[in-house]
């Protein structure tokens, strides 16, 4: 297959702008004749709903939470990143754009990222507009702080809720087109399926999660706006709801799913205590603008860390990289804590961690500012934890937070199945191997607000779209299909629930497709993942009905789909014999334990191709062309 | 270290059934677990015996998606101020004890199962007019208007809420009084809200009457169980802005 990104010629410059100039439009007289469906509403899917309804689309949203507004979008702390130089620091759109090609070790694609670097300022502009609270100074205009490992301040935040914040904004800006009767909103409903006519995306499958029953839709066009899949590894920073089954479904129907080992484990969490735990919590990065990271230099010393002498002590991200010191990029913090740790020097009973101090901060600046830069954290780790972090250094320890792989999509945010866009953390495009701090909200809100706008406008108004009614066979082939596993899930009541057998799951990809990666490892795990998949459904134990609230029943519907994604994600790993951003092989480092990129090789994105469960997918590949960063080695120090 | 615990825990199957307390042993908890991680403990034991396991809602589980919540021994999010019932630890409680955990209860809010409940009023008030008329696309320069820092900050208390509802279940009356009135602050502060201000109160109050929260009597109870420690000035707040905007402005 050849993968074409549709990317526009000419100056990286100006190719967004003439791209839209080069779209297709829709005539507003049409435009509610057309109906798009929304799967998802965190800041991808509301924010697409919300403007589509304004354009005037008739626009079916779905999620499969209560209320759109609690999409796990909402849970992001730090910040959203934007290229205003409201700081005169020498930010820039082609800064941003190079520092997020060069973040993500020169595995995104160009042209998309330097779009993102050119939208960023739009969507301060649009949020502050919709009311979003973002910090401001007393003069009363916003603030700015460097987040991330970025040179420059131009993270704009809202407290330690920034996410919340600017969810909020989407979902009541898409409440505002419910009102106006452009969006209509169908909550706790998930997507089984996608129905496919003419080759085309012509609908979903959903199933209401308070009455079990299968719903057909039919619409011109599927945006698919459902994140990322970190939950495959069972504990992770995102919600216990979160999960792959649409993504999943949809790349069963044909949709490409491109570079799925590429994970982010984010460096500052609160480390795993014990097995009864269901998540694990994150505590956003920017604690490390005045924390400092540390371990003891004797391997297991008993003492407290208060009671350590400072020569003692082993600040080895600032020791390590003496130019970005604890700043340093999340795939690199997180990897110099696991090395370490494999040291013996980690903390803690589970010697699975490292200090985070603030012993410093407080002295030059004062508790007061700490607390009113950090309070809500702290208060989150004493509540945990039980220790007060003024007083003891905090534990911290990397946890799965974000994904970049995704499925395959086009400058345009379509897959490779015509109608099927995918925005926001579910698509690959933006982030390369590894993303920046503060810039999920921005890709999230940059697809939603300002690229499928005008992309879709071009599909919708350059395709041939014969009418399609939910009456047509192929809704009722998706609705049985979806029907069969549902019933097949009730009705081999075995021995071990969902969660026991995720929990297996998350242990075996954390284990062989983690933080570090060997090709002997993913080999295990390649055999392991199928005798998983096999044992869940002989001994899965899915007790009631599927005619009416069945939670049980809903989440070991994830956990079979991940049970197949788990192969993809390690054979992927397996086949991308380099390292690079959040993927680290073991056998491709430098001397000194560096990732070791193999440019000529591996300057692609893969992209899989579904050929049937437990067959071998195959493996497609865009070549991606660096013509204004150059591709160089990363370095921090 | 672990406890032991007697729980009882309201099961009703659907909203057409009548609900009963049900008590539930859950044994070998340890303190270090979050309430609803006791509560998986429980649902495991109940799906390894084929017994449909207690339905709960959760989500984001560290306190800022607002899905969970449940009275537990009759405390909207359990004992701990400021939390929500997943940042709820079960260092909290002591061997022995037993523990009541029922749904929300208000009218508004129709048991769906178990201990969920239906909130989708609260999103219609918030349709009703709790936003900015902003198309993408129309902003000015973010920067273009500076907002005083004590009024951005007050806005964003309000702006905190994470719509979980437990202010209802706490109140006697099931009002929304602070729900409503923390959306109706954050944007009637702001002067990017103040086009619509008056239309936004009137809409947002009306809406609430219709969904059939009951009235505000001042009793602060919303207030002690806010997670996000909303304030009770801001409904002070919410009826002058329904007056000035019902009674001045005509």
């Amino acid at each position: 297959m050849q993968l074409d990104g549709k990317v526009p010629g000419g100056p990286i410059e100006s190719r967004w702008e003439r791209h839209k100039f080069e779209s297709k439009l829709v005539n507003p007289a049409n435009r509610r004749k057309l109906t798009v469906l929304v799967i998802g509403t965190g800041l991808a899917g509301a924010s697409a709903s919300a403007a589509l309804g304004e354009l005037g689309y008739n626009v079916l949203t779905f999620c499969i939470h209560d209320s759109p507004r609690r999409a796990h979008s909402i849970a992001a702390q730090g910040g959203i990143n934007a290229a205003k130089n409201y700081r005169n620091d020498g930010d820039s759109v082609y800064r941003l754009f190079y520092d997020t090609v060069k973040g993500g070790d020169y595995r995104a694609r160009e042209s998309n990222v330097y779009r993102l670097a050119q939208v960023s300022a739009d969507i301060i502009d649009q949020c502050v507009a919709q009311g979003v609270p973002f910090a401001r100074e007393y003069g009363g205009l916003l603030d700015n702080r460097s987040f991330g490992g970025a040179q420059v301040s131009r993270t704009f935040y809202a407290r330690g809720q920034t996410g919340q914040q600017l969810l909020i904004g989407a979902y009541q800006s898409m409440m505002r087109q419910v009102d106006a009767g452009t969006v209509k909103l169908f909550p706790q409903r998930e997507m089984l399926d996608v129905v496919m006519v003419e080759g085309q995306a012509r609908g979903v499958i959903m199933r209401n999660l308070v009455t079990g029953e299968l719903e057909k839709w039919a619409g011109d066009a599927v945006l698919l706006a459902t994140g990322g899949y970190g939950t495959v590894y069972y504990l992770s920073t995102n919600a216990v709801n979160s999960n792959v089954t649409a993504a999943w479904r949809a790349h069963k129907r044909g949709a490409l799913f491109a570079n799925p080992c590429f994970t982010q484990i984010h460096p500052t969490c609160i480390p795993v205590s014990g097995d009864h735990q269901s998540k694990l919590t994150l505590m956003s990065e920017s604690l490390r603008n005045d924390g400092r990271v540390w371990v003891p230099k004797d391997a297991r010393d008993p003492r407290p860390p208060q009671q350590i002498p400072e020569p003692e002590r082993d600040y080895y991200l600032e020791r390590r990289y003496p130019s970005f010191g604890n700043l340093v990029p999340r795939d690199v913090a997180s990897r110099a804590a696991k090395l370490v740790c494999d040291e013996g020097l980690g903390v803690g009973d589970t010697g699975l961690a490292v200090y985070l101090d603030f012993a410093d901060s407080i002295g030059r600046l004062g508790k007061d500012v700490i607390k009113q830069r950090y309070g809500n954290l702290f208060d989150m780790y004493q509540k945990i934890t039980d220790d007060n972090p003024y007083q003891v250094p905090m534990r911290i320890f990397p946890a799965v937070h974000y994904t970049m792989g995704g499925l395959w999509v086009d400058y345009n945010l379509m897959s490779t199945i015509p109608g099927l866009h995918v925005l926001g953390e579910a698509n690959f495009s933006d982030h390369g191997a590894n993303r920046l701090g503060a810039s999920a909200l921005m890709q999230g809100l940059a697809d939603g607000y300002f690229v499928i706008p005008n992309t879709l406008s071009h599909y919708l108004a350059g395709t041939s779209l014969p009418k399609v009614t939910a009456e047509h066979d192929a809704f009722a082939e998706a609705a049985s299909n979806a029907q069969g596993q549902i019933t097949r899930l009730l009705t081999v009541r075995g021995q071990k629930t969902p969660r026991e057998l995720h929990r297996q799951l998350g242990r075996l990809v954390w284990d062989y497709v983690g933080m570090s990666r060997t090709a002997e490892g993913l080999r295990t795990a390649l055999t392991e993942i199928p005798r998983l998949r096999e044992e869940f459904w002989h001994n899965v134990s899915v007790p009631g009905e599927a005619n009416n609230m069945n939670k049980n029943l809903e989440y070991a519907g994830r956990v079979a789909d991940y049970l197949e994604f788990a192969e993809l994600l390690a054979r992927d790993a397996l086949e991308r014999e380099e390292s690079c951003g959040g993927h680290f092989r073991e056998e491709f480092q430098t001397p000194d334990n560096e990732a070791q990129r193999d440019d000529l090789q591996f300057a692609h994105a893969a992209a899989w191709e579904f050929t049937g469960v437990g067959q071998a997918p195959v493996r497609h590949v865009e070549p991606l062309q660096f013509d204004y960063v150059k591709p160089s080695q990363r370095s921090y120090k | 270290m672990s406890m032991n615990l007697t729980l009882r825990i309201w099961r009703q199957a659907n909203p057409g059934t009548p609900g009963r307390l049900v008590e539930y042993a859950a044994q070998g908890i340890s303190p270090d677990m979050s309430f609803l991680e006791m509560l998986d403990v429980v649902n495991e034991q109940l799906i390894r015996k084929g017994e449909e396991p207690v339905a709960f809602d959760s989500d984001c589980r560290e306190g800022i998606c607002g899905t969970c919540g449940c009275m537990v021994n009759g405390v909207a999010h359990g004992p701990d101020a400021a939390a929500t019932v997943c940042q709820l630890h079960m260092r909290r409680f002591k061997n022995g004890d037993t523990i009541t955990i029922e749904p929300w209860r208000a009218a508004a809010f129709p048991v769906v199962k178990d201990l969920v409940v239906d909130r989708s009023a609260l999103d219609r008030i918030v349709r009703a007019g709790g936003y900015i008329s902003m198309n993408v696309g129309a902003a000015p320069d973010a920067n273009a208007m500076p907002v005083a820092k004590g009024l951005a900050d007050e806005a964003f208390d309000a702006a905190a809420c994470i719509q979980c509802g437990a202010c209802v279940a706490a109140c006697k009356n099931a009002s929304a009084a602070l729900f409503t009135a923390a959306k109706i602050s954050h944007l009637n502060l702001l002067p990017q809200g103040q086009a619509e201000r008056g239309r936004r109160a009137v809409a947002m109050v009306d809406q609430m009457d219709v969904e059939g929260f009951g009235a505000c009597s001042n009793e602060g109870e919303c207030e002690a169980v806010c997670p996000k420690e909303i304030s009770i000035s801001n409904i002070a707040r919410m009826n002058r802005e329904y007056l000035r905007a019902r009674l001045v402005a005509r």
